[in-house]
């Protein structure tokens, strides 16, 4: 059984797919690139897929994450070349390693998001920044399912800066970009948890809904801010094994049987 | 004009429920270039995307139109209330999903229409569009507005609000209007809107609302339906594609990311049904039969498939077990995606039709569910009087034999309020019921045998025997089926094991308006529009009331109302509204079916007995088409 870790991109129209409709696409461009899934045990079996931490509807994305676990071995690469063309532009899958370590989705510790906000001056929103920062503690209302919540979206902040838009905006209109380092916790706080904060300590209320990316997820470097990139390991991995003895000692990993979402590891 | 709407969408969409709906970029849809085309189409299914999307009809044209060269089509569909909230407050018009360009800027606008019900759906889009409701307020500045689908034989309901409609298969239609559309705009478009919809109305095949006057007499009937310039003619046919084979389309089927209501590889086995159902409008208006050959319908699949990455290949048709080599056709592909896991559905399966090889191969490579049948009335007359004929025994025969074969439930369709109906005959509904479940426990030996009655109210249609019946009030329809509710409910042996669904009368009243309605019911349509009706089809949209109170303002000015278009039985002298329409049925073979039901009296299927002069086939110059060819699928080669 081999295992194959993939980042792929939610871009430009397609960020409105939510997570349902991209597992639905996503096992569909499978068939289509005939990919030689392993299945689920059971009545209605299904491909082997585990999905990571999904960005939410609305939301663009370079860095979402997924593996999945093959019947017969495939090179990552050429998988990677295959499954990118049978799915839209905009559903880019750009990496592709085979997995040679357990715990994806425990490297999966923070993401990197990207705002921009039309019509909000870099000073107004730094000014925001700042008020936001100096908070010890921002209460923000989301509703879910079981009705209004409201939670601290303060503290799962580990880094939040503005800045212009790069190039000059033809039209001369205002435009800023925060760059914002999110910690995942229970409760989520997302990208317009933030706004919503930014709202309420500093009136900062963008005229246009603010356009929304991820740009990265990984390790927390808790010092810098940094987060580092969540497959290095596996590349390291396998620069220092060869593939199959690597790819056999994956498959004895337990918990293989049960791809529930958020489940990055096998 | 043709310019993207997407940066003014893209705006609202994080506003909206399910904005995947609204941003296109399917797997196989096509986006052309503007101006390599020179007739361009927008196509509308008037209702949501999941819904519009999976549409065979509207798939197969937008592939037939975009492989034309200069000639593109993009789709459009119903959009939810809360975008058209938005659209309407920030000035963004009706726009297709492909290029997201504005309804308005196009040539034709094709709509199709399955149901009545999508009515209200189609003036939000021409308002939303900028387009006058009436055909009469239009300029040349406006795309044709054009009416398809099962609806369209009879569109005088909607006739003020279209500029033509065509009856029938639209394969080959969308093409020839095509033509005369690229000639007239070539040459300057001649005698503007007018002169092209005249050189549509000449074919004979495109009918044109305006160039006909309704006539009525004192007591609100047609007197008649006439042409009122020279050269238009008197009566519309219907087209007929003759040989599906030909045809092969959808070849590349459409993938949303979006959830719609079929996710499945569907594939036409057959068009037409002569199996001569007396309420079934879709089986009159198709004949004759024509089979998809055993190997063009293997072909369809595998392309499909490779295309589209779907789990499930639908065989459709009005009565898939009908097809001359069903059999071969299901084991060869059951063999053939074995490995892939892909299963199989056939979704409409005759109790007489069907065998247990059949339903075997079907579930071989996925789930074993449940089996459908609709004997569609309860007691032996009244199915002599609809002209289906399935016996009970049939049906005990068969079921009997799935329960033997491990099925656990088997769900029954019906219709309450057919012609001559009484109590008794819908109450015998429960009996049949109680009879599957008791030989299904005596068959598997086991009690969680399951039995399901989903009862639909009957709405009469036109171009059909039943076009001339009264239809049963929402009241008494109510009241029948709340005594067979207390029956099921009251039987302490085996009610438990009985679901019990059904459907109020009121929406069928409404559906039987528009069926059988003429061009006075556009004036309710109107009202009902204006007073926010949308969404006709979805139970949380649709307003019985208002309907009524549209009805009760528009109607008395012609000095009719909603039961003489309903409850009324019709006399076989009256001039029916879509009289002007040929869909090949002789209007005299019809009535004498409608006295045969009265009689009780059944017809055979013209597939294995003689022709029984329906008059479709010298009419429309047609013959049945079918098998068996002999012929069988081979298994493919898997290239690893």
């Amino acid at each position: 059984m081999q295992r194959i870790r993939l980042r792929y991109t939610k871009r430009g129209r397609l960020r409105f797919t939510s997570h349902r409709d991209f597992q639905r696409a996503f096992e569909r461009a499978l068939r289509r690139a005939e990919v030689p899934m392993a299945y689920s045990a059971g009545f209605t079996p299904h491909p082997k897929v585990s999905y990571a931490n999904a960005a939410p509807t609305g939301t663009g994305s370079e860095a979402e994450y997924l593996e999945i676990q093959l019947a017969e071995r495939r090179d990552p690469d050429k998988l990677r070349e295959l499954l990118d063309e049978s799915l839209p532009a905009g559903l880019d899958v750009i990496e592709s390693v085979e997995a040679r370590t357990s715990g994806l989705a425990d490297r999966l510790q923070a993401s990197v998001w990207q705002l921009r906000l039309d019509g909000v001056t870099p000073e107004a929103a730094a000014h925001a920044v700042e008020a936001f920062l100096a908070a010890e503690e921002v209460l923000v209302e989301r509703r879910t399912k079981n009705g209004m919540r409201t939670f601290d979206a303060r503290a799962a902040v580990a880094h939040l800066e503005a800045a212009g838009c790069q190039g000059d905006r033809p039209d001369g209109a205002a435009c800023a970009i925060l760059r914002l380092v999110v910690r995942h916790v229970t409760p989520a706080v997302r990208p317009d948890d933030v706004l919503s904060g930014l709202r309420a300590t500093a009136d900062l209320a963008p005229p246009v809904p603010a356009a929304v990316t991820r740009l990265a997820q990984g390790l927390l470097d808790e010092e810098t801010g940094a987060v580092t990139d969540p497959l290095a390991p596996d590349r390291d991995a396998a620069t220092a094994a060869p593939p199959t003895a690597a790819g056999q000692s994956a498959a004895k990993a337990p918990g293989g049987a049960s791809p529930a979402a958020g489940d990055g590891t096998a | 004009m043709s310019e993207s709407v997407f940066p003014q969408l893209e705006a609202l969409l994080p506003h909206v429920q399910k904005p995947i709906q609204y941003v296109g970029g399917e797997l196989n849809s096509t986006v052309k270039p503007w101006e390599s085309c020179d007739v361009r189409w927008a196509l509308m299914y008037p209702d949501a995307y999941e819904v519009g999307l999976p549409n065979q009809g509207v798939m197969i044209l937008y592939e037939v139109l975009n492989e034309q060269e200069g000639v593109l089509a993009e789709r459009t569909y119903s959009v939810w209330p809360d975008l058209e909230a938005l659209m309407r407050e920030h000035e963004v018009p009706q726009f297709t999903v492909d290029a997201h360009r504005p309804v308005g800027a196009f040539d034709v606008l094709g709509v199709s229409f399955s149901t009545e019900l999508g009515y209200t759906n189609l003036l939000t889009a021409l308002d939303l569009a900028g387009i006058p409701f009436e055909s009469k307020d239009r300029t040349d500045e406006h795309p044709l507005i054009l009416a398809g689908g099962h609806a369209a034989f009879n569109p005088e309901p909607i006739a003020d609000f279209l500029d033509c409609a065509v009856v029938g298969d639209g394969e080959q239609a969308v093409l020839e209007i095509t033509e005369i559309i690229r000639a007239w705009k070539n040459e300057g478009r001649p005698g503007g809107r007018d002169e092209l919809l005249f050189r549509l109305a000449k074919t004979g095949s495109v009918y044109v609302p305006k160039f006909y006057d309704v006539e009525y007499l004192a007591d609100g009937r047609i007197s008649r339906v006439v042409p009122n310039r020279s050269g238009v003619p008197w009566r519309v046919s219907k087209h007929t594609v003759m040989d599906l084979d030909e045809w092969p389309y959808p070849k590349q089927p459409l993938v949303p990311l979006a959830e719609t209501v079929h996710e499945r590889m569907s594939v036409e086995i057959f068009r037409g049904c002569t199996r001569g159902c007396r309420f079934c409008q879709a089986g009159m208006i198709t004949r004759p039969v024509r089979e998809r050959s055993i190997t063009g319908i293997g072909e369809m699949v595998d392309k499909g498939l490779k295309a589209t990455g779907f789990e499930e290949v639908g065989l459709l048709s009005l009565s898939s077990a009908d097809h001359t080599e069903i059999g071969d056709i299901a084991k060869g592909l059951a063999d053939r995606y074995e490995e892939d896991k892909i299963g199989l559905s056939l979704p409409s399966t005759r109790v007489d039709a069907f065998n247990i090889d059949l339903a075997n191969e079907l579930t071989r490579n996925g789930r074993r569910s449940g089996l459908t049948f609709a004997p569609e009335g309860g007691s032996e007359r009244i199915r002599k009087v609809i002209n289906k004929m399935v016996s009970e025994e049939d049906l005990i025969r068969t079921v009997s034999t799935a329960y033997g074969n491990g099925w656990r439930q088997v769900k029954l369709y019906f219709m309450c309020g057919l012609p001559t109906e009484t109590d008794e005959d819908v109450l015998q509904i429960g009996d049949m019921a109680v009879k599957v479940i008791a030989e299904g426990r005596k068959v598997s030996g086991q009690n969680d045998i399951r039995c399901t009655v989903s009862i639909g109210g009957f709405v009469p249609k036109p171009h059909t025997p039943f076009q001339w019946a009264p239809q049963l009030s929402a009241e008494e329809t109510d009241a029948r089926l709340e005594k067979l509710r207390d029956k099921i409910r009251g039987d302490k042996k085996y009610g438990r094991s009985i679901g019990f669904r059904y459907h109020d009368g009121k929406p069928g009243i409404v559906e039987g308006l528009l069926s059988r309605g003429d061009r006075r019911v556009g004036a309710v349509i109107r009202a009902v529009y204006e007073d926010g009706g949308r969404f006709d089809g979805w139970r949380e949209h649709f307003s019985y009331d208002r309907w009524m109170r549209a009805a009760e303002k528009t109607l008395p000015e012609f000095g009719v109302d909603v039961a003489w278009y309903t409850t009324r039985e019709r006399e076989y002298e009256e001039v029916l509204p879509w009289d002007h329409l040929d869909s090949g049925l002789d209007k005299d073979w019809l009535w004498e079916d409608w006295q045969d039901a009265l009689d009780e009296t059944e017809v055979e299927d013209c597939r294995w007995t003689p022709c029984f002069d329906c008059g479709v086939c010298p009419q429309m110059d047609t013959q049945i088409q079918i098998g068996p060819t002999g012929k069988k699928l081979l298994p493919l080669t898997v290239v690893k």
